[in-house]
């Protein structure tokens, strides 16, 4: 018998994870990336973040942010190398890199995320 | 008969002419279709700075203000604000997207696409609004 594909896994963890990324990640990215660093809003004291980020709710739900969002971006990653460069020939490589790499990741922020004092 | 024919994935005899590698720089819309693709090396980025504000948060106060200081480096500054316009791209067409992948059906009438992209805005909001409560300090 054919090995079952896990196709539609992956394409699982891509709409998952596109779904969450679109909800959670712009306002983030907004106050993370911008509006603290370029000064527009006070950046919130280390108590404040750091009694938010260790509640084990919000540990659990950056658990799922983080491992979801990677699994769709290598997943859209892998068909943009795909279509855009034509090197499909290159399949296994690509396949390794992008699931690879988000599975480094994930494990790395899963490791992160259980430690937290 | 000599045993099973034989299988390719692509079809053997058609002239296909391989288009340019840049084919996606042609049109609008495929220069579109590129920049939301593109998204998810964004996305992967913001994940990785992330983890690293977690864990700086997670070394403590020291670190979490290495980090501050990090973030405002000019080079992670431009590349966040460029963050930002990409995964606001990614959530702006996912949810444009989001009538036609999802068909709801209510007594047997089809709910209209609209309302599917409204709820997924409304979503958006309430995600949005929760988050800056959140991290802003209630």
């Amino acid at each position: 018998m054919a090995r079952r594909s896990l196709e539609p896994v992956l394409w699982l963890l891509f709409s998952a994870g596109g779904v969450v990324s679109a909800l959670v990640l712009p306002i983030l990215v907004l106050l993370l990336g911008v509006a603290f660093p370029l000064g527009w809003l006070a950046t919130p004291g280390y108590e404040h973040l750091s009694a938010v980020v260790r509640h084990p709710i919000t540990r659990l739900a950056l658990l799922g942010i983080c491992v979801l969002s990677l699994f769709h971006a290598a997943h859209r990653f892998r068909f943009t190398l795909y279509d855009g460069l034509q090197i499909k020939h290159l399949n296994e490589m690509i396949g390794l890199f992008c699931y690879g790499g988000a599975i480094v990741l994930s494990i790395w922020a899963g490791v992160l995320l259980w430690r937290l004092p | 008969m000599s045993g099973r024919p034989a299988y390719t994935e692509y079809h053997p005899r058609w002239l296909r002419r391989r288009p340019s590698t840049y084919w996606w720089l042609e049109r609008r819309a495929y220069r579109s279709f590129i920049t939301r693709e593109l998204s998810s090396v964004f996305i992967a980025w913001f994940v990785v700075y992330l983890l690293l504000f977690i864990r700086a948060v997670s070394h403590g106060h020291a670190p979490y203000l290495e980090f501050v200081v990090w973030s405002r480096h000019p080079v992670v500054m431009v590349l966040n604000v460029v963050t930002l316009f990409f995964v606001v791209y990614h959530a702006v067409t996912w949810f444009n997207l989001a009538p036609r992948a999802l068909v709801v059906h209510l007594r047997g009438k089809r709910l209209p696409p609209s309302l599917i992209s409204a709820s997924n805005y409304g979503a958006w909001v309430v995600a949005t609004a929760f988050l800056l409560w959140l991290v802003l300090g209630g």
